[in-house]
């Protein structure tokens, strides 16, 4: 069963997905990872607005390639999101409804996630350049400077993943494991 | 005595970058097409199938197939008869490096220091082991490694006491702590011997083995393939989402070690398992 979403992130949408869906994205992303969380939960500390308002929006942990001329974006899998975990509770007390990654979020984070109603998805680590033919546009919003890992807004197009942690404490990780240790 | 140039070397090295990046080994390819034979889960099925659909892409369209394109990681068998002409031999496979990372669009991931975390712009340094060995070639195995498998890898001394079993009970623990997040089907590399620091080399260097191919010592081809089976059986199966392909391959490289010690050295690698050999 493969469903399709269009971006942003309904309340329908948020309670109906359940860890294990394969779903196709559409619509707009925002891409940070290590050096871009670390940034923007630090500025926010000290008052500085985020650079883009996160209510509603997906982030996905990614650093491109660069671009061969003439392409839109390099070649652009997810990076491992753990390493986002110590940042991520704070952005979805401000609004951020979805994230796209691989790998397991802490206890805190999914903890958050259920609070907040928000999702985390996977996408194959490692297909990168599969991954790379749904993304449409890509623009560097913010933190031009940190080049591969600055903000970029992506518009997407049946971007494949699965839902790895749903609103309802669901984990695939958990549940896949056990299905088929033997 | 053979004389090798400086110059010839960047550009063997600056090649073997791109290819690695680009084209994924025929031998990942079979495994992944074998493994989507007799995978049991679905999703796993689903994972393995948008990887030889990416790994067709990359090759077609000579791109990277991952966007983490790794660090760059020689073995060096350097035979003792050849002379290097032109420069040092470290100089010339940072300078292909940095040319194969540039003129090739991948990314460039080094930084000068973990601790202020700048980029080197230009994906050196590269990291080189060097071989001495009989004869006049120099031959360069190269990996680019991802960061995500390597920061899930880990070693440990043993006691000697603990025996196989505690070094098998050990690395399963670090194959089942790293579920997804080094980007299963792995393949495993395993060092057991040496000290502290030839360990995790031993284990670095059995990832450069072709799939597939066991090692020569019966015994520890034995053990490779009883690792293999203990591995697929955690559950953990492609991307960390269930299934019965949780290892491609896994290497296992044993050397002496001391009377007191059982070193242990796993080091993951992801799907791609990215390796070039070249001779000259």
């Amino acid at each position: 069963m493969q469903k399709k979403i269009h971006l942003p992130l309904t309340e329908e949408d948020l309670l109906s997905l359940k860890a294990g869906d394969r779903v196709l994205l559409s619509g707009v992303v925002y891409t940070a990872r290590d050096a871009a969380h670390k940034r923007m939960v630090e500025q926010e500390k000290e008052g500085i607005p985020l650079p883009i308002d996160l209510k509603g929006q997906v982030l996905y942990y990614v650093g491109p390639t660069p671009a061969k001329p003439g392409e839109v974006i390099g070649s652009a899998g997810p990076t491992t999101s753990g390493r986002m975990d110590a940042y991520t509770p704070r952005l979805l007390e401000k609004g951020l409804k979805g994230m796209i990654g691989k790998g397991y979020r802490n206890e805190e984070v999914k903890t958050a996630m259920v609070k907040h109603k928000a999702v985390y998805f996977g996408a194959v680590g490692g297909a990168a350049a599969l991954i790379a033919r749904s993304i449409k546009k890509a623009e560097v919003i913010a933190y031009e400077d940190l080049g591969t890992e600055a903000i970029r807004k992506l518009t997407i197009e049946d971007f494949p993943v699965f839902v790895i942690n749903d609103t309802h404490g669901g984990d695939i990780y958990q549940e896949g494991v056990a299905q088929f240790k033997s | 005595m053979k004389k090798i140039h400086y110059q010839d070397i960047v550009e063997e090295v600056k090649t073997m970058c791109m290819k690695s990046n680009y084209n994924l080994g025929d031998d990942v390819y079979t495994a992944f097409k074998q493994a989507l034979k007799t995978e049991k889960s679905e999703t796993g099925k689903e994972v393995l199938t948008q990887l030889i659909d990416n790994a067709d892409i990359a090759k077609a369209e000579q791109v990277p197939m991952c966007q983490d394109t790794g660090t760059a990681v020689f073995i060096v068998e350097v035979g003792q008869d050849c002379h290097i002409e032109g420069g040092k031999l470290g100089d010339a496979i940072n300078e292909g490096v940095a040319k194969g990372y540039g003129e090739g669009y991948l990314r460039n991931s080094m930084i000068y220091n973990p601790l202020n975390r700048q980029n080197t712009g230009n994906n050196t340094p590269a990291i080189v082991h060097i071989d001495l060995v009989e004869g006049d070639t120099l031959t360069f195995h190269m990996t680019a490694k991802g960061g995500g498998a390597e920061n899930m890898s880990d070693l440990k001394m043993l006691k000697p006491s603990d025996g196989i079993e505690g070094a098998k009970e050990y690395i399963l623990s670090i194959v089942k702590e790293a579920g997804p997040n080094a980007c299963p089907p792995l393949v495993v590399g395993i060092g057991i011997g040496g000290n502290f620091e030839r360990c995790a080399y031993l284990a670095k260097k059995s990832l450069f083995r072709p799939l597939g191919v066991r090692h020569e010592d019966p015994a520890v081809a034995d053990l490779e393939m009883e690792l293999m089976e203990e591995i697929n059986r955690l559950g953990i199966g492609p991307q960390g989402m269930g299934g019965s392909t949780t290892a491609l391959d896994v290497k296992v490289e044993v050397e002496s070690c001391h009377i007191a010690a059982l070193p242990v050295a796993v080091n993951l690698n992801c799907h791609a398992s990215r390796h070039q050999t070249i001779s000259m």
